[in-house]
C-alpha cells in the first residue's frame, strides 16, 4: 500500500525523488507546514534568500550551470509575487524551473484573505504551465509532472500553488510515474522530420556561403549537443556565430568561431549573417536583437531552422526548412547525413567565403581605445579573462553596457559556464544567480560582471552569500552611469540624460564589509592585474569597484531599425547623428 | 513640436502586414479543469489575437474533453502562429482549423425577445414562421423565439425584428465541426 503522509511531507517526499538536493526559498505564514517537513529531513538543502525575486534567479543560476531544474519555494501573497520577474525571466530564456508557492487555505480563497493573491491567475502568462493543487490526492501526481513538464521539451518555470490545508492533509504519497500524469495533451516532439534533415543537409552540402547561426537551444539540448555541435562545424567547415544564449556551445577558441551576433555583435558575424546564401538555425529565434530590421535581414539566404518549439517556426522570419526537434538529437542526425555523403569539409568551395570573413574579421569591431590613466571597461573584462582563462570559471552578469561587455571579451569553451538575463535583460540577475551557480559547483570560480546600478537591485543576496560561505566574485564595471541608457540617450535623444547617471552610490568597499565581506576598490590600470588577484586569492564573498571610464560606448551596434550592413563601428566619433526620425521610435 | 517629443508609435520593426486579414473557426480540444478558459482566452490578450466568439462545453465526460470553438480573424501568417502558440499549452490536446480544412458546419442558437402588438404581431409570427424561429415564450405583449442556424441567417431574422419591437438578444457564440466521417 501507498505510505500515508501529510501534503508537506510529500512536497518533500516528491523533491527526494526527483533528485533534487537543493532549494532556494523563503518561509512565511501559508508555508509554514512545509518548512516544517523541510527541517525534519537532511536531503534537501534550503539556501535561505533575502528576498524571494533572488531565489528565482539563484535557481536559474543553479539550472543553467548544470542542466538540472531549479526548485524555489516562498510563501502566499508578496511571497509568490515578488517571485514573478524570475518566473517571465526563466520563461523568456527557457530555464526549467519549479516554484512551489504557498497559498491561503481553501476555505478562504477568495475572500481577500491576509496574504492571499491569485498566484496562478498572476503567474499563468509568466510560466510554462501552473497548478493549484484543491486536493492533497492530486498533489504527488503533480509534483512529479512539474518535474516533468519544467524539464522536457523547450523548458520553462512550473508554478504549484499549494494552500495551507492541503499542507496539512493526510493523503497517500505516489511515486514517479509517467503514466500517471494528467495531461496526456502534453507530448513535446524531440526528433526532428528524417526528410527535412536530409533536404537540410542536401543544402548544407551545395552552400557556397553558409553559416551556423546557434542559440541557447543547444546549451538546453545538453552537453553532447555541443559536442556534436562542434564536430558538424569540423566536418562541414562552416562558420559559427550564436546569439548572446549560446555562448559556449561553440568553443570560442575555435577558428572558425565568429562570435557573437546581434546589436552588439562582431562585424564579421552580422555580415556572415547578412550575406550568406545558406542560414542554419541551431536552437536559436530569430529574436529582434539578432535580426535588426527584419524585411532587410539576410536578404540572399535559404533558411534551415531547427528548434524544439513549433511556435517559433515562422514567427519572425519564414524559413525555408523547418526542423522541429530536439538540437541534439537533429545535429547528430545531420553528422551521421553528412558522413554517409562526404568525407571531406567544403574548404574549397568556401574558401572566397572564408576570404571575405577575413577581411570582416580584419576591420577588428571589437577594437577600442585603451588608457593608462583611465580603467576601460573591456581592458577590465580582458584582464579579468586572462587571469581567470586556466581556472573553471562560470560568469553571470546583470544587464546593461558591461553584459554587452562580458559577452563580447570574456570568452567561453565549454557550455554552462554563461548565466546572463537574454530575453526580459533584467537587472539584478547576476549576483543571485552567482549565488545559485556557487551552491551547484562549491568549488569553482563564480564572478557576476556586474554595473553599479545593477548590482543594488539584488545586492542583498550577499547576505545569503556570507551566510553559506560561497566564495562569488561581483566584478563590478562602475562607469556611475546607467550606461546603456545614456548610450540610447546619446544615440537617440541629443544626450539629454534623464535619470541616467547613478547618484549618491554606495561605497561598496565599505558595503562589501558591512555584510561581511570584502570589498576592493581599483580605479588604476597599471594597479587592475594586482586587485583582480587579490579578489581572486580572497577565499569568501567580494565585492571589487573598478571605476571605469564613465563614457564609453558599447560598440560594435546596429542600431534598432537597421539592417546587419549598416553596424556603428568603434571609430565612430558622434554617434548622436546616427539615427534618424523612424529609428528613434524602436527600442 | 520638437522632433524628439513626438509620440512613439509601436517599438519593434515588424514588417508591415500586407496580407488581409480573414475570419477563421477553430475549434480546440483541451482537457476540462479549472483555469482552462482563463488560459485560452489570457492567450489572445497576451499575443494581441483578436477572438470574434469563443464557446466552450464539456463534450467527452468520461475523458474529461472540452472543445472550445473560437472565431479569430487573422492574417494567414499570424493564423498559422495562433494555431501554434495554443498547441504549446500543457492543456491543450488539439487544435483544427475548421475554415481551412474545408466547408465545415457552423450552427449557432439565440433567444430573441419581441414585444409589440396588433399588426406588428402578425408580422413577427409570420416571419418567424419563415425562419423557423419556435416560440418558447409569449404573453399578450410579447414573444421569445429560439431560433438556430449559421450566423448569417440569425442576423438576418435579429435585423427584420428591429422595426418591430426587438426588446433583446442572447446568442450562444458558434459551435463548428466538420463534414464527413472523420472527427478531429
Ligand atoms: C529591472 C530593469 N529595469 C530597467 C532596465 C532598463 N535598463 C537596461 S540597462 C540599464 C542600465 C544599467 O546600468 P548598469 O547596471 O550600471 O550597467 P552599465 O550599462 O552602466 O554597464 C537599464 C536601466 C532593465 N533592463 N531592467
Ligand atoms: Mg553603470
Amino acid at each position: 500500500m501507498a505510505e500515508q503522509m501529510t501534503g508537506a511531507e510529500m512536497v518533500v517526499q516528491a523533491l527526494i525523488d526527483q533528485g533534487v538536493t537543493h532549494i532556494f526559498g523563503y518561509p512565511g505564514g501559508a508555508a509554514l507546514p512545509i518548512y516544517d517537513a523541510i527541517f525534519q529531513q537532511d536531503a534537501i538543502t534550503h539556501v535561505l534568500v533575502r528576498h524571494e525575486q533572488g531565489a528565482t534567479h539563484m535557481a536559474e543560476g543553479y539550472a543553467r550551470s548544470t542542466g538540472k531544474p531549479g526548485v524555489v519555494l516562498v510563501t502566499s501573497g508578496p511571497g509568490a509575487t515578488n517571485a514573478v520577474t524570475g518566473l517571465t525571466d526563466a520563461l523568456m530564456d527557457s530555464i526549467p524551473l519549479v516554484c512551489i508557492t504557498a497559498q491561503v487555505p481553501t476555505t478562504l480563497i477568495g475572500s481577500d484573505a491576509f496574504q492571499e493573491c491569485d498566484t496562478v491567475g498572476i503567474t499563468r502568462s509568466c510560466t510554462k504551465h501552473n497548478y493549484l493543487i484543491k486536493k492533497v490526492e492530486d498533489l504527488p501526481k503533480v509534483m512529479h509532472e512539474a518535474f516533468h513538464i519544467a524539464t522536457t521539451g523547450r523548458p520553462g518555470p512550473v508554478v504549484i500553488d499549494i494552500p495551507k490545508d492541503v499542507q496539512f492533509a493526510l493523503g497517500e504519497y505516489l511515486q514517479p510515474n509517467i503514466n500517471g500524469f494528467r495531461h496526456s495533451s502534453y507530448k513535446p516532439h524531440v526528433e526532428g522530420d528524417i526528410e527535412a534533415i536530409r533536404a537540410a543537409v542536401d543544402l548544407m552540402l551545395k552552400a557556397e556561403r553558409p553559416v551556423f547561426y546557434t542559440g541557447g537551444g543547444v546549451i538546453n539540448s545538453g552537453p553532447e549537443a555541443a559536442t556534436h555541435l562542434r564536430e558538424l562545424a569540423e566536418l562541414t567547415g562552416f562558420p559559427v556565430t550564436s546569439t548572446l544564449m549560446g555562448l559556449g556551445a561553440f568553443p570560442a577558441s575555435n577558428k572558425q568561431w565568429l562570435g557573437m551576433l546581434g546589436m552588439h555583435g562582431t562585424y564579421e558575424a552580422n555580415l556572415a549573417m547578412h550575406d550568406c546564401d545558406l542560414m542554419i538555425n541551431i536552437g536559436a529565434r530569430f529574436d529582434d536583437r539578432i535580426t535588426g530590421r527584419i524585411d532587410a535581414f539576410s536578404p540572399h539566404s535559404t533558411k534551415i531552422h531547427v528548434d524544439i518549439d513549433p511556435a517559433q517556426i515562422n514567427k519572425n522570419v519564414r524559413v525555408d526548412i523547418p526542423i522541429v526537434g530536439d538540437c541534439g538529437l537533429v545535429l547528430e542526425e545531420m553528422i551521421r547525413i553528412w558522413r554517409s555523403r562526404t568525407n571531406e569539409p567544403r574548404t574549397e568551395a568556401i574558401a572566397p567565403w572564408w576570404e571575405r570573413i577575413r577581411t570582416w574579421r580584419a576591420v577588428n569591431s571589437l577594437g577600442f581605445k585603451n588608457s593608462d590613466t583611465t580603467i576601460k571597461p573591456q581592458h577590465a573584462i580582458q584582464r579579468l579573462y586572462e587571469l581567470t582563462k586556466d581556472r573553471d570559471v562560470y560568469i553571470t552578469t546583470e544587464v546593461g553596457q558591461h553584459q554587452m561587455w562580458a559577452a563580447q571579451h570574456f570568452h567561453f569553451d565549454k557550455p554552462n559556464r554563461w548565466m546572463t538575463s537574454g530575453g526580459l535583460g533584467t537587472m539584478g540577475y547576476g549576483l543571485p544567480a552567482a549565488v545559485g551557480v556557487q551552491v551547484a559547483h562549491p568549488d569553482a570560480l563564480v564572478i557576476d560582471i556586474a554595473g553599479e546600478a545593477s548590482v543594488q537591485m539584488t545586492m542583498q543576496e550577499m547576505s545569503t552569500a556570507v551566510q553559506y560561505r560561497l566564495p562569488i566574485k561581483v566584478f563590478i564595471l562602475n562607469n556611475e552611469r546607467m550606461g546603456m541608457v545614456r548610450q540610447w540617450q546619446d544615440l537617440l535623444h541629443g544626450g539629454r540624460y534623464a535619470h541616467s547617471y547613478s547618484e549618491s552610490l554606495p561605497d561598496f568597499v565599505k558595503l562589501a564589509e558591512a555584510y561581511g565581506g570584502k570589498g576592493i576598490r581599483c580605479d588604476d590600470p597599471a594597479k587592475l592585474d594586482d586587485a583582480i588577484r587579490e579578489m581572486l586569492d580572497y577565499p569568501g564573498p567580494v565585492l571589487f569597484d573598478v571605476m571605469v571610464e564613465k563614457d564609453e560606448n558599447c560598440l560594435p551596434m546596429i542600431p534598432s531599425g537597421k539592417p546587419h550592413n549598416e553596424i556603428i563601428l568603434p571609430d565612430t566619433a558622434n554617434i548622436g547623428s546616427i539615427i534618424d526620425e523612424k529609428g528613434r521610435q524602436l527600442v | 513640436m520638437n522632433a524628439h517629443l513626438q509620440p512613439t508609435g509601436s517599438a519593434y520593426f515588424l514588417t508591415k502586414e500586407t496580407d488581409s486579414p480573414e475570419r477563421h473557426t477553430l475549434s480546440v480540444l483541451v482537457d476540462n479543469e479549472p483555469g482552462i478558459l482563463a488560459r485560452i482566452a489570457g492567450l489572445f490578450t497576451a499575443r494581441g489575437y483578436n477572438i470574434e466568439s469563443l464557446t466552450v462545453s464539456e463534450t467527452e465526460h468520461e475523458k474529461n474533453l472540452s472543445r472550445i470553438t473560437v472565431v479569430v480573424v487573422a492574417t494567414p501568417k499570424v493564423l498559422v502562429q495562433i494555431k501554434l502558440q495554443l498547441e504549446r499549452l500543457v492543456p491543450v490536446h488539439r487544435v483544427h482549423d475548421l475554415t481551412a480544412e474545408g466547408a465545415a458546419l457552423e450552427r449557432e442558437l439565440a433567444l430573441v425577445k419581441v414585444a409589440g402588438t396588433g399588426e406588428h404581431r402578425v408580422e413577427t409570427l409570420r416571419l418567424a414562421d419563415a425562419f423557423r424561429a419556435q416560440v418558447v415564450d409569449a404573453s399578450t405583449e410579447s414573444f421569445v423565439f429560439e431560433i438556430t442556424g449559421k450566423p448569417s441567417k440569425i442576423e438576418q431574422f435579429i435585423a427584420l425584428m428591429v422595426p418591430l419591437g426587438l426588446v433583446e438578444v442572447v446568442r450562444t457564440g458558434l459551435a463548428a465541426i466538420s463534414r464527413g466521417p472523420q472527427g478531429m
